[in-house]
């Protein structure tokens, strides 16, 4: 018996066919997402109407911008001269003529690859902070950033930023060789008292006379000149990365059975955190000018730096306390049970797992501090916004907004979304519970 | 580490406090620079031009004072000063005189123990409207919205004006002039009233500044002028017949351009002699060079010059001369003379 008699078997596959229109491609996908009900179609609708007016408005502003005039007036010639008003064209020509400004403020134009190259060397010195993967040598690289930052950004003689970098490895030293002759407590004590008896009185003199001696120095600019966002980067990216430890030792001592420690971190804390950073900020310019004796020089950028600090490292030990508390009390014990003194068990077993609980706070602070830095524009410093309100006042360009701001904005986006990719990226990489 | 810097900065001050606040005059020439505090930006008074370089009829006069002083226009630092932080600028000695339009007022003066060594600008509080309103004068102004810069003397003088008229407004409270602007460019207020001076600017910058008049009343008297603290009456004295050289120069038609050569010698009239150190010893009284009147005026020109370059009619700002024209032309300014 051959198949071909049973003429009812079908002997091929018929083609595939076609989905019905409604349920493929983009139709299927736009009728579950989009209009499933009537209530999501009547929203898509309303949205689609909300986003053409938003883009036929803005769109036209955007496209028809003037990028290369003088001043605001010539702008609004240009666009005249298409047959625009003054609104119908962005002037994007003020960033042609100010982008210096409101990247560099003051500084000399003729330097401007300092603060570039300081900004190079910090990332390259963040890199190995940031990514394990890369040699832990670098990190030798990463200890000398912050003077050759300081170096670069003021400029001066070499041997300011090298004495003070001195006073650490006197602390080193007195950690090296004088912890095992005189004991823990003596020697913490020793760790931190020799080296402000060095800042104090040996670091001056030395430098001086190093200066005198073998004179190596660049251009010193005063932190006067230093405006827009290397402004809000120096002062951002220092508190950031000073912050970071300062806070960690508070949340410790917090957490310390010392008890003038204990209360001694907590007052701080509370009163650092109780007063809001423009308090602060005017107390760092107004009020210490009063305490200080008349004429005195302390650099206002460098108050407003520690001001800064102090605010963000109150923070930060807060955030820091919350992944300390996270840590179940079975990992205080077994680093105990090990044997381990206090800052091995801190350093090899708590630290590690309360600093990764707490990332996304810890990120979320600075990009907090980091956008806070704008508020330096109340005391008459020049942060991006404060050199657009200077830019608006010259009669070239008084009554340009949108233009500086949506810059100013972006500036800001670029930053912060990094910083928020990057805690996302680490929180990935450290995650050790599900996988 | 962060202790120790404040602790270093208090021992060095310490030391050096001995040293400074008695004499200005001589920490500024042992500087070489003038501190002068000056706005973060106030156009046509003082804004940092696409160079960095500081110009405006506010930050003439300052270079007029370095000039005088130093006898170098530009050895000036400019601290920029908010409204909240100029006083204690000037009362810390952080600069050494203010040249920020600061009106001249009874408790300034006498409360907050400063000196006002003139008044080199007669401001007073004004209203721009549209013209389209057709209101011609602030008394007019009956129920109308203002939009009004708050915790200013203009948000009091305001009250007072409207009251004393008997007649009503409704304010829209806001924070910056650019707010201001804005505001009433959208049409949130029916007029924007601040300094005359401010609204001449501020107007100036719209696309159609025709379209918004300055109502003719001035509700308040602002003069502005330069300060100094109390306590250094000579380096007082140095600001204010600094102020004085350039409003007598004007009144005797000494300019930038032909101040050189009026002294290169004695000239027919004594008090342009004297003005200028070719003849009798005032330079020498003020602990000045004999010419200093001379460098101040070469600095950016006499009192008219610096007006007519800054914010005079042939200025996109395009103020008037007005109270600020000199006695002689009806106006208010005025130098004692320089005997």
């Amino acid at each position: 018996m051959s198949t071909t008699d049973l003429s009812y078997v079908r002997t091929e596959m018929l083609p595939q066919q076609e989905p019905p229109l409604a349920e493929k491609g983009v139709f299927k996908w736009m009728r579950e997402n989009l209009f499933s009900s009537w209530i999501n179609g009547l929203l898509t609708i309303a949205s689609l109407v909300v986003i053409y007016v938003v883009i036929s408005t803005l769109a036209p502003w955007l496209l028809n911008s003037v990028w290369d005039a003088n001043s605001l007036t010539e702008c609004r010639d240009i666009l005249a001269e298409q047959g625009l008003d003054s609104h119908g064209g962005a002037c994007f020509a003020v960033l042609g003529d100010r982008w210096h400004q409101l990247v560099f403020g003051y500084y000399p134009s003729e330097l401007y690859w300092r603060p570039a190259l300081a900004l190079v060397i910090f990332l390259a010195g963040l890199a190995p902070v940031l990514f394990t993967g890369l040699p832990r040598k670098m990190l030798i690289l990463t200890a000398l950033v912050p003077f050759v930052a300081f170096w670069l950004l003021w400029g001066g003689s070499i041997w300011l930023p090298v004495s003070v970098a001195l006073g650490f490895v006197v602390g080193f030293l007195a950690l090296k060789f004088l912890t095992p002759i005189v004991g823990t407590l003596a020697g913490t004590i020793l760790i931190f008292v020799l080296p402000i008896l060095y800042w104090l009185f040996v670091a001056g003199p030395l430098a001086s006379g190093l200066a005198s001696a073998v004179p190596i120095e660049i251009q010193f600019v005063e932190s006067r000149a230093f405006g827009g966002f290397m402004l809000s980067a120096v002062i951002g990216l220092s508190a950031i990365v000073l912050s970071l430890p300062l806070g960690i030792l508070l949340a410790l001592a917090r957490q310390s059975n010392l008890p003038i420690i204990k209360y001694s971190s907590v007052t701080f804390i509370e009163v650092i955190r109780g007063i809001p950073l423009i308090v602060w900020l005017f107390t760092a310019q107004l009020l210490l000018n009063y305490f200080l004796p008349p004429g005195t020089n302390f650099d206002l950028t460098l108050r407003v730096i520690i001001m800064v600090t102090f605010f963000s490292s109150a923070y930060i030990a807060e955030v820091i306390r919350g992944g300390l508390a996270a840590l179940p009390k079975g990992q205080y014990e077994g680093a105990d049970s090990l044997g381990l003194n206090y800052w091995q068990s801190m350093q090899l077993i708590v630290l590690p797992q309360a600093l990764k609980i707490s990332i996304p706070g810890i990120v979320n602070t600075f990009i907090g501090l980091f956008k806070d830095t704008t508020l330096v524009v109340f005391i008459g410093l020049f942060d991006p916004l404060g050199i657009a309100s200077a830019v608006r006042a010259t009669t070239d360009w008084n009554g340009v907004y949108w233009e500086l701001f949506i810059f100013i904005g972006l500036m800001f986006f670029i930053a912060c979304f990094s910083m928020g990719r990057y805690s996302l990226f680490l929180e990935k990489k450290l995650q050790r519970e599900h996988r | 580490m962060k202790k120790s810097v404040i602790l270093g900065a208090l021992t060095v001050a310490g030391l050096a406090a001995g040293a400074a606040s008695a004499a200005t005059l001589d920490d500024v020439r042992a500087r070489g620079k003038l501190n002068c505090g000056v706005t973060t930006g106030l156009t046509g008074f003082a804004a940092p031009d696409a160079n960095g370089v500081w110009e405006g009829f506010d930050v003439g006069m300052c270079r007029a004072v370095a000039a005088a002083v130093l006898g170098d226009a530009t050895a000036v630092e400019f601290v920029p000063t908010t409204g909240q932080t100029r006083f204690t600028a000037l009362a810390s000695g952080e600069v050494d005189m203010l040249a920020r339009n600061t009106t001249w007022t009874f408790s300034r003066d006498v409360d907050l123990k400063f000196e006002f060594t003139g008044v080199n600008y007669y401001d007073g509080q004004g209203f721009i409207v549209p013209r389209s309103l057709g209101v011609s004068s602030a008394k007019d102004l009956d129920g109308a919205t203002v939009c009004i810069q708050t915790g200013t003397t203009t948000e009091l003088n305001l009250a007072d004006f409207f009251r004393a008229n008997n007649i009503s407004y409704e304010p829209v409270p806001i924070e910056t002039n650019a707010e201001g602007q804005q505001l009433y460019l959208a049409g949130s207020c029916d007029t924007y009233t601040t300094d005359a001076s401010g609204l001449a600017a501020t107007r100036a910058t719209f696309e159609n500044p025709g379209d918004h008049v300055i109502l003719p009343e001035i509700i308040s008297k602002e003069p502005l002028g330069p300060l100094v603290r109390h306590g250094d009456n000579e380096w007082g004295d140095i600001v204010r017949w600094t102020l004085n050289a350039l409003v007598t120069a004007e009144e005797l038609g000494v300019t930038s351009a032909n101040v050189a050569e009026l002294a290169a010698g004695p000239t027919g009239n004594p008090e342009v002699n004297r003005l200028l150190g070719t003849e009798g010893e005032l330079g020498a009284m003020l602990g000045l060079e004999a010419d200093w009147a001379v460098k101040a005026i070469a600095a950016g020109g006499n009192y008219g010059e610096l007006f007519e370059t800054n914010i005079g009619e042939n200025t996109p700002i395009g103020l008037a001369r007005g109270l600020n024209a000199q006695w002689t032309e009806g106006g208010l300014i005025y130098s004692p003379p320089f005997r």
